[in-house]
């Protein structure tokens, strides 16, 4: 008889079934809090539905008339399923964004109804055995510890021990695990014929489940949480490279190939380095060309400027570009900018589009990855910046990020170098990033470079920058003694000195 | 009889045709097993044969038009001659070609937007002493100006870009030399045999002369280099001790790409001659590769341009000389009208194999053209959808095959900076019997579909996943694409003799030097005009 069984193991089960159903709540918040950006939105959503969801499960439980032991213990394998394989299928879903609202709230749904239908069916099983007034207390008792549990063990223990993957997929276990011990535990209310078969299959979602758990590390989103320390909130193999975006706390970072392009924290001092001195430097700017920086981020700091009339953004990977519009933390981050009307968006490998164009820009702002490869590195030859001449004012200037200065100098000054062999006038300048330490780049224009002009700037210089004024954007050229100019060939398109280079000091210093 | 080796090359076109799963290749494109289109060509030979089986043209209906010179054939040599002879104004100049547009081997075309070479794909940047070609490049705008020792600056949208070159054997290795799976004797060999090249490239004889030079005419004639022509490329490797497999694929690779020929078949001298003579001989690089998407087409289209008096479709019949000058039939193939032509001087500048049949009064001439062997090719174009995936770096411009019988493919959008995406490819095979004539007989029988089953099985020894990418192959057969430099021929007197006026006929070509090269054929004609002029 039931009332044989300790009660502890009963208030243990109650204790189980709530912890496990938080943990999926706190996922599914989480997860959500990573790919849509936005916690507290996002939070209180998840909260909301989840909860809501219980109300339905609670209210759906008095439709069980018959056969309540056993609805519970179907319930419970039903929930170590969706539960446990939630968060790995949320994953997957991240690579199509439009689909991943619809899964997240589907299975929010799902899962607070299990959860709401788990309590109701309890205590009603409990009923004959129990006073009602002990029952209750007793219940609801271990209900909110086990949620106090979960909340607690989730920061601290489970997500930095187990990550989100095999933090869910450990609560299937210990669902499947509350349902085969339910049919040794309420043997005397169940039907023997069938019996066989609710075990089987608690056995089978464990199987499953626990195989899952295993295989987490082969999972690939999973590794490259390992390998990116952050975890993974979005991956995706667009035609042209591996493009993942990883999360910690508040910020973001997006890395292509491998290779981390900004994070969130800090991008603000690489972007405005980039993008201001060249803004305040040409000669009334008005239509602007940024080549590669797909983000949207220098876009973002182009578009202070009032009189900007036109922003041709040249990218080659759509992937990226779509992903700067529509995925919301970092459509968030780039204010939009490339759903600003003034902004026309190109996807075209920069070296065929600069040869076919012929519109004249007043500025450029080229920020192509660094040159780790001649698909890359032809971006920074003398024939590029000859053709991208042609594409100039002569009284424009433009900015080009060119890697470490430290790390990497002889590629850094060989980009100087080639710009300079490419008839261009060129100024050294630096930033600080946190990110990536000292960052290097280069002013140049087709004409002699004035010094800076402290009006024009303080005239120009748009307000509320983070990191630049009047001062700091004037002391970004004065540059530290330990970064000093090397001669070097210039990079040409037949004999691409820089990606050797490059290669050379990144693998040492790397 | 070479039934062996005939047999040999059916037999091992079988085997790939049953070897390659059908999977990829079963289709209901137009050619019914192959899922992809494509149209199997040849140069215009219809009228080149009707005329060699005695074929005679009607009478012209129009007295003969006169002019000062009269050029037979438009390939690099002819436009070169008709580019010099209107440098120093000799305006009054026809070219007759055959075939309906001009080139010769260094004809190129276009589909949907590519341009590809159907031949010849680039030139070594010229040395300074290769005054006239470099004044060529100059006035292309190729060249554009000279560095502190004088040497020419290449404009670098010319300079074949950077990554160049790259070898396939069971992964891609940069360079032509296959380095994984190397031993240190194949390095050392490898490192052995560019020093020697390197010192054949510096060595000068007494009259300053170099040992291989670019014009050839321009190099030494002591006996102790052209001795080299009297044995086989293999002979003197084996001699020399390099025995390292991996360095003689790779020279036996060089010699089928400039030859068409085995390093059994090619002569020492040639087989220098391809090292040597593109190095300074200082220990730098060799020279580097000036080229275009669409090959030597872009020289050709440039001379073709600057040629007025250029008239294609115009089979020559006969040339006939007398006293007052020299008469030469033509059919206008596309008029179907025959026409006459007289001329005070003459450029022959088709291949050599021609001259016995188009001059009239050969036999009296006492000269011969027997010994010069021309060699059977096969270039397709391989139009692709997309890239096919790359493990690790990027499609080169010349991607080579190991032990392949192919001599791997150009990627013809490399030079336009273009790295993803639609592409097209242009693949070379040279067929190496030890007679063309049966190459030639193996090339005409062999269908679009054996040819198209050839090219995709190759392809994708180092890209398996190319089959679903190919969306078009044509294939073109050149019966007669180069000269051979089989032993003894650059050094034989017959091929002197060649080069010889007959009369007022002066004679151009590339086959006048034994190999075939565009610096060669320019060289000729050049020579040619320059004779013309002075007669």
């Amino acid at each position: 008889m039931i009332h044989r069984a300790p009660h502890y193991l009963l208030y243990l089960n109650v204790l189980v079934i709530a912890t496990c159903g938080l943990i999926y709540e706190l996922l599914a918040g989480t997860l959500a809090s990573y790919l849509l950006g936005d916690s507290v939105t996002q939070f209180s959503l998840v909260i909301g539905v989840y909860l809501s969801a219980l109300g339905i499960g609670s209210w759906l439980s008095k439709y069980v008339d018959s056969g309540v032991a056993r609805t519970f213990i179907e319930i419970e394998i039903a929930l170590a399923l969706v539960g446990g394989l939630s968060a790995p299928l949320l994953f997957l879903a991240f690579a199509q964004i439009t689909w991943f609202r619809i899964a997240l709230f589907g299975s929010v749904v799902l899962i607070g109804t299990l959860v709401g239908l788990e309590l109701p069916l309890l205590m009603r099983i409990l009923k004959d055995h129990l006073d009602f007034r002990e029952l209750v207390a007793r219940v609801l008792t271990f209900d909110y510890i086990g949620a106090l549990l979960a909340s607690v063990l989730f920061p601290i223990l489970l997500v930095p021990r187990l990550g989100l993957v095999r933090t869910s997929l450990l609560f299937g276990i210990l669902n499947a695990v509350v349902g085969l011990w339910g049919t040794y535990l309420l043997r005397p209310l169940l039907n023997s014929r069938g019996l066989a078969s609710l075990r089987g299959r608690s056995f089978l979602v464990m199987g499953i489940l626990a195989v899952a758990f295993i295989k987490a590390d082969t999972f690939t989103t999973w590794t490259e949480q390992l390998i990116l320390e952050n975890p993974v909130v979005y991956s995706t193999q667009s035609p042209f490279q591996r493009i993942v975006i990883t999360k910690n706390r508040e910020h973001f970072q997006l890395h292509l190939n491998g290779h981390l392009q900004f994070n969130s924290r800090d991008e603000y001092r690489y972007h405005e380095a980039l993008v201001h001195p060249v803004m305040t430097s040409a000669e009334s700017p008005r239509n602007i060309l940024v080549l590669g920086g797909g983000d949207g981020l220098a876009v973002r700091e182009v578009l202070r400027y009032p009189d900007v009339q036109s922003v041709t953004l040249v990218d080659l990977d759509p992937a990226i570009t779509e992903l700067a519009t529509n995925f919301e933390p970092l459509a968030e981050l780039n204010r939009r900018a490339l759903s600003d009307p003034r902004v026309t968006v190109v996807n075209r490998d920069a070296f065929v589009w600069i040869s076919e164009d012929d519109s004249v820009f007043d500025a450029a702002i080229v920020d192509f990855p660094d040159p780790g490869s001649y698909s890359i590195g032809k971006l920074y030859s003398t024939r590029f910046f000859g053709l991208m001449r042609k594409r100039l004012k002569d009284t424009a200037t433009i900015s080009v990020q060119c890697t470490s200065p430290l790390v990497a100098p002889k590629s850094y000054w060989c980009i100087l170098n080639t710009l300079s062999a490419s008839g261009y006038d060129v100024a050294p300048y630096r930033a600080s990033v946190p990110t990536f330490g000292v960052w290097g780049f280069a002013l140049a224009s087709p004409t002699p470079l004035a010094g800076p002009d402290e009006d024009t700037v303080e005239q120009r210089l748009p307000q509320n920058l983070q990191f630049l004024d009047v001062t700091t954007i004037g002391s970004l050229f004065q540059m530290p003694s330990d970064i000093v100019p090397l001669e070097s060939e210039p990079n040409r398109l037949n004999d691409q000195i820089l990606v050797r280079l490059y290669e050379e000091e990144w693998s040492l210093g790397g | 009889m070479e039934f062996g080796r005939l047999s040999l090359s059916r037999r091992e076109l079988l085997a790939l045709v049953a070897g390659v799963p059908l999977a990829g290749l079963v289709g209901c494109g137009r050619h019914g097993r192959l899922s992809f289109e494509g149209e199997l060509l040849s140069p215009d030979f219809a009228t080149g044969h009707r005329l060699r089986d005695g074929w005679q043209p009607p009478e012209p209906t129009q007295p003969p038009t006169r002019h000062r010179v009269v050029i037979v054939g438009a390939g690099m040599a002819g436009l070169a001659a008709a580019w010099r002879l209107k440098k120093n104004d000799v305006e009054d100049v026809v070219v007759l070609e055959l075939s309906d547009s001009p080139g010769g081997t260094a004809l190129s075309g276009s589909r949907d937007g590519f341009r590809f070479p159907w031949g010849a794909h680039y030139v070594p940047v010229p040395m300074t002493e290769n005054v006239e070609l470099l004044s060529l490049f100059e006035e292309m705008d190729v060249v554009v100006g000279r560095d502190d020792a004088g040497k020419p600056i290449v404009d670098e949208q010319y300079l074949c870009r950077d990554p160049e070159e790259r070898v396939f054997s069971e992964v891609w290795d940069a360079g032509l030399f296959p380095t994984t799976g190397a031993t240190q004797d194949d390095l050392d060999q490898a490192e052995r045999f560019r020093l020697e090249m390197n010192e054949w490239a510096a060595r000068r004889d007494r009259r300053g002369r170099r040992y291989f030079a670019i014009p050839i005419a321009q190099a030494t004639d002591e006996r102790t280099v052209l001795d080299l022509d009297t044995l086989s490329m293999a002979t003197w490797m084996t001699e020399r001790g390099f025995d390292s497999k991996r360095l003689r694929w790779l020279v036996d690779y060089s010699c089928r790409d400039d030859y068409g020929l085995t390093i059994e078949q090619t002569s020492a001298w040639a087989g220098i001659f391809y090292f040597a003579s593109r190095l300074i001989g200082d220990g730098t690089e060799s020279q580097a590769v000036i080229t275009w998407p669409e090959g030597n087409g872009r020289i050709v289209d440039y001379l073709a341009s600057q040629t007025p008096g250029l008239r294609c479709s115009h089979a020559v019949c006969s040339i006939q000389q007398d006293s007052g000058g020299v008469t030469v039939r033509a059919f206008d193939t596309a008029a179907e009208k025959t026409l006459d032509f007289q001329a005070n001087r003459l450029i022959f500048a088709a291949p050599q194999f021609l001259a016995p049949r188009l001059i009239r009064g050969w036999p009296q001439a006492n000269r011969s053209v027997k010994q010069l062997q021309y060699g059977a090719w096969t270039v397709a174009n391989v139009h692709l959808s997309d890239r096919p995936q790359e493990e690790d770096g990027m499609m080169c411009w010349d991607n080579v095959i190991m032990d392949s019988h192919s001599l791997g493919y150009v990627t013809s959008t490399h030079q336009l900076g273009s790295d993803y995406g639609p592409t097209v490819l242009t693949w070379y095979r040279p067929l190496l019997d030890n007679d063309p004539r049966v190459s030639r007989t193996e090339l005409m029988r062999l269908t679009w579909d054996d040819w198209a089953t050839v090219v995709v099985s190759d392809l994708k020894r180092a890209h398996p996943d190319i089959d679903p990418l190919v969306r078009r192959i044509d294939v073109m057969r050149w019966g007669h694409a180069m000269i051979q430099p089989r032993i003894g021929l650059v050094t034989s007197r017959e091929l002197s003799l060649a080069r010889q006026p007959l009369g007022r006929i002066h004679f151009a070509g590339t086959d006048l030097s034994g190999v075939a090269l565009m610096e060669e054929a320019f060289f000729h004609g050049v020579r040619a005009a320059d004779e013309a002029m002075d007669g």
